[in-house]
């Protein structure tokens, strides 16, 4: 399986007040095929900042380094804007955490989906109103025709997000980057979205980056896991082995998921090492 | 039917303040040291006549009466005669309105046209050339005198280099050509075919149009770059990157079009602004307008005028307070009816 | 020479101690650390300066000015263009403008301060009563602020300087008039942000009176934030009263208010265009100073609020 994605020590850093960079990620490493990755660490561990920095969407004053950063032979540090945003929305997608504000609230959903199409491919507007739909269609939403022409605080936070991944895949992406894409929906919703992400990502052979806090939903949803801690990975496993992880962070992250018919008290907290950040 | 809802409070709102401005006006009307009655009788006139002129002109009333009649009067569109020119003061209004109108909509047409522009390129480029000249511009229109810049560029543009036309609305010579016929200048000349006439009151309404237009668009610019760095910092603004729209479209389309939400609101208050500020330009400009007409009536003490031009002013205030809200709820799909 | 810098570096600790032993360190030591976050930002400090420079010139006027502000020599000295004897020339009264700026920074300096203390408190009244008294009387507070608001200042302020007839004390009062409902406004948020809080409530246990409460304990809190907005109307204020002088209806011939001598320099401006520049130029660079001043003041005193 060739490499769809080869990161290999990315790091990016942030002038602090005083203008010195101060690195939040610091040296991370992974390469990707067509499987389903995910990223787990918790908050501020520079999980976003790393799937951003992929898409090249790091804030301005951020400063990315890394000795390798290809995608499909592409060398991103070396490419052009122009080039790098070629590829966004057509080969690699993102999906954000919560639609109630990643899409934009003074668009129609259907117009924000036709807008992803037609930035990468020239088709009419005809045309791509229908693919919007049937785009719409295939993340289940029930009647693609009146969503199409709603505006994003007329649909629920499950349909949102659905309507997020329409938008993202229609232009038929390779990789697709999801950031905690279920961290804002109620739980009752969050299966029903992981499980169309799930058959997408499945049918059209993508790549997928699971961007997580849920160690247990990583490990169910994707083939590996990468377990970062403050900017550095501690710990990547095939998420079948999981149990039988080295760390003591990715240890301690599986003690403290419950299990049904157990009496835990007091509840494990978390101990950190400061010498894991080294 | 929240919106309804709100809209049903916001026109209270509406008819509440349009009370308290004719209170004020009433208010002010009633305080004048200027006794009404002997300015119409003369003060040597005997006890009987002033009593009776005191109950002609309803005096003698209770106050809440005399606000109820004034009321209706005013709803009427009667704001009593013009000492100075013994005309019903709405006659002399409408005369001069126009030329007001004129002033301010260019002014605000210049305004917005460069403001809006400049603030985008000002949040855009953060720190750059254009976020300094915004900055600059912004602090001296906040900090100089509109008659006194005004008298300055008279003496640059008009009697140093001879660019432009000097007071007034157009030349005499064209003056008595013309058919008045919308009171708008450039309208009537163009409608006419007068060109040379049109080139004329152009030459005339643009150094004071300039002159408001640069007071708009200090406050407009500064006012688009602080909701346009707001804008850029939202999330969707990261969703459209990552569909790989191009930065044109990002800035353009989708965060202006979230910032023209609060802007119609900014605009509106700026045009209302340079309908004010007009009472100084015009004395500068010797601009034939409504603040014109306001100061002329005030250092004649002409109190039916001034109160007459201060209710239509505070009209137009109100009456773009409404249009700015029900533009800001159309513009705002959350805010429209499911 | 050490001792004093020894003694420097304790005070300093002790203004900028997290731990203050009493409520009047707490306080100096949040006045010192907004003074270096002020003293830092260079445009203000030019802004206080000048601001700083016009007091003296307005105490000092009789020792400053070069000549009489209110006698010329019209066989002699009159429109001048600006000249070694005559700075910024003379006007149609063969009047030195310079001297004639040099007083009228009193009359600047009279208005601003009689707006703020007329104002500020009325404002400030009624905003802390409204938040706190809430209910019935905040929401008719509040329309009457709001009708206020509504309205075109210089409009009203004109029409009142008709009613009242023209003078610079009725042009005071005319723009005190206006330019309270924005402090209204201000106090009552900062109010309403204030009313809920334990202390508060403490006092309230305590059997302290509406008004006491109001008074002592919620109006200091509401003060820096009129304070900051005040400053910033500062030039706001100089600016109306200059327009209402210029119209004739401020302060009145001979006095040398700058917005009258542009008036009346207007009538030459064509030709002689100095005797409208200079005060003009006045009138900009006092404004200036409390824009940048303000500016400074809220960046110092309201982090969030900054640009
Ligand atoms: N705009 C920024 N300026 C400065 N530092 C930033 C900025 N954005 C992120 N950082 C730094 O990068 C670190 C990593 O941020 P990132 O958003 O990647 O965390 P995360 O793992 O996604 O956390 P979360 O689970 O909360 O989303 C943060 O701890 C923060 O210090
Ligand atoms: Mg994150």
């Amino acid at each position: 399986m060739s490499a769809l994605l080869t990161v290999e020590d990315l790091r990016i850093a942030f002038p602090n007040r005083d203008g010195d960079p101060v690195e939040a990620v610091r040296g991370v490493s992974f390469s990707l095929g067509r499987e389903r990755l995910g990223i787990v660490g918790e908050s501020g561990s520079g999980k976003s900042q790393t799937g951003r920095a992929i898409l090249g969407l790091t804030p301005p004053q951020a400063i990315v380094t890394a000795r390798t950063l290809a995608f499909d032979g592409i060398d991103l540090l070396k490419a052009a804007p122009a080039e790098r945003r070629a590829l966004r929305g057509a080969r690699i997608g993102m999906v954000l955490q919560d639609p109630k504000y990643s899409l934009n609230p003074v668009m129609t959903v259907g117009d924000q989906i036709v807008e992803a199409l037609q930035a990468h491919e020239n088709v009419g507007d005809r045309e791509a109103r229908e693919r919007a739909l049937a785009m719409l269609a295939a993340v289940q939403i029930d009647r693609p025709a009146r969503v199409f022409g709603l505006y994003p605080h007329e649909v629920s936070g499950g349909m949102g997000q659905r309507v997020m991944i329409a938008m993202m895949l229609i232009a038929d992406p390779d990789l697709l980057i999801a950031d905690e894409p279920t961290s804002a929906l109620d739980v009752t919703v969050q299966l029903q979205v992981l499980s169309i992400l799930d058959r997408l990502v499945g049918e059209r052979g993508m790549g997928l980056i699971f961007i997580s806090h849920d160690l247990r939903l990583v490990s169910s949803f994707c083939d590996r896991v990468l377990v970062i801690y403050a900017g550095r990975v501690v710990e990547e496993i095939a998420a079948a082995d999981l149990g039988a992880a080295q760390h003591p962070y990715t240890r301690g992250l599986l003690a403290c998921l419950p299990r049904l018919g157990e009496h835990r008290h007091p509840l494990p907290v978390l101990s950190r090492d400061p010498e894991w950040a080294r | 039917m929240p919106f309804l809802n709100a809209l049903v409070r916001f026109l209270g709102a509406v008819v509440l303040t349009y009370l308290g401005l004719l209170a004020v006006t009433f208010f002010i009307g009633r305080v004048v040291p200027i006794d009404p009655v002997l300015a119409i009788v003369g003060d040597r006139a005997p006890e009987h006549v002033i009593a009776r002129v005191r109950e002609e002109l309803g005096l003698n009333l209770p106050l809440w009466k005399q606000f109820l009649i004034y009321l209706g009067k005013v709803l009427q569109g009667d704001f009593g005669t013009s000492v100075l020119s013994s005309n019903p003061v709405m006659q002399d209004i409408r005369r001069v309105f126009p030329a007001t109108l004129e002033l301010a909509t260019l002014g605000t047409i210049i305004g917005a046209g460069i403001g809006i522009p400049l603030g985008v390129w000002a949040a855009v480029r953060r720190g750059g050339v254009a976020d300094q000249m915004v900055r600059v511009m912004a602090l001296i229109g906040y900090s100089v005198p509109i008659f006194w810049l005004g008298l300055m560029a008279l003496v640059v543009f008009y009697a140093r280099l001879g660019w432009v036309g000097g007071p007034g609305r157009i030349d005499v010579v064209y003056e008595y050509t013309l058919t008045p016929w919308s009171g708008i200048m450039l309208l009537d000349t163009a409608l006419a075919g007068e060109w040379e006439a049109f080139g004329n009151a152009f030459s005339h309404l643009i150094l004071p149009a300039s002159l408001l237009g640069y007071f708009s668009m200090a406050y407009i610019s500064r006012m688009t770059r602080s909701f346009m760095l707001n804008e850029l910092a939202q999330e969707y603004v990261v969703t459209a990157r990552a569909k790989g729209l191009s930065e044109a479209r990002i800035i353009w389309r989708h965060a202006l079009r979230n910032a023209a939400v609060p802007l119609v609101t900014v605009v509106a208050l700026s045009y209302a602004g340079l309908l004010e500020g007009s009472v100084l330009t015009e004395t500068v400009f010797a601009w034939p307008g409504l603040g014109l007409y306001i100061t002329n009536s005030l250092q004649n003490a002409d109190m039916n005028a001034v109160l007459g031009g201060t209710i239509v002013v505070g009209s137009v205030f109100i009456g773009l307070n409404l249009l700015s809200d029900l533009l800001y709820r159309t513009l705002d799909p959350r805010t429209r009816t499911r | 020479m050490t001792e004093l810098a020894r003694n420097d570096q304790t005070w300093r600790a002790w203004l900028l101690s997290d731990r203050p032993q009493s409520r009047r360190q707490a306080s100096l030591g949040r006045l010192y650390s907004g003074w270096r976050t002020f003293s830092r930002n260079r445009l203000a400090m030019v802004g206080l300066a000048i601001i700083l420079a016009l007091i003296v010139v307005a105490v000092f006027a009789n020792a400053l000015a070069p000549y009489s502000p209110y006698e010329g020599d019209l066989a002699r000295t009159r429109l001048l263009p600006p000249s070694a004897a005559h700075w910024l020339g003379t006007d149609d009264q063969g009047r030195d403008i310079l001297s004639r700026i040099i007083h009228g920074s009193r009359i600047t300096l009279f208005v601003v301060v009689l707006v703020a203390i007329l104002a500020a408190p009325i404002g400030l009244l009624v905003g802390t009563v409204a938040g706190y008294a809430g209910g019935w009387v905040d929401s008719a507070l509040m329309r009457v602020t709001d009708i206020f608001l509504a309205f075109p200042r210089l409009i009203l302020a004109l029409a009142f300087v008709a009613a009242l007839g023209p003078g610079i004390e009725n042009a005071v009062i005319a723009i005190a008039i206006t330019s309270w409902p924005p402090y209204a406004r201000i106090a009552r948020a900062e109010t309403l942000t204030v009313r809920r809080a334990d202390y508060i409530a403490a006092v309230e246990l305590m059997g302290a009176s509406s008004w006491r409460i109001v008074f002592r304990h919620i109006m200091p809190l509401c003060l820096a934030s009129v304070i900051v907005r005040v400053t910033l109307d500062m030039a706001g204020i100089i600016l109306t009263a200059a327009g209402l002088g210029f119209l004739g209806l401020g302060a009145q011939p001979p006095m040398p208010e700058w917005g009258a001598l542009i008036s009346n320099g207007r009538l030459y401006v064509l030709d002689q265009w100095w005797v409208a520049a200079a005060p003009g130029a006045a009138i900009f660079i006092v404004s200036l100073a409390f824009n940048l001043l303000g500016d400074g003041l809220r960046d110092a005193l309201d982090p969030k609020a900054g640009s």
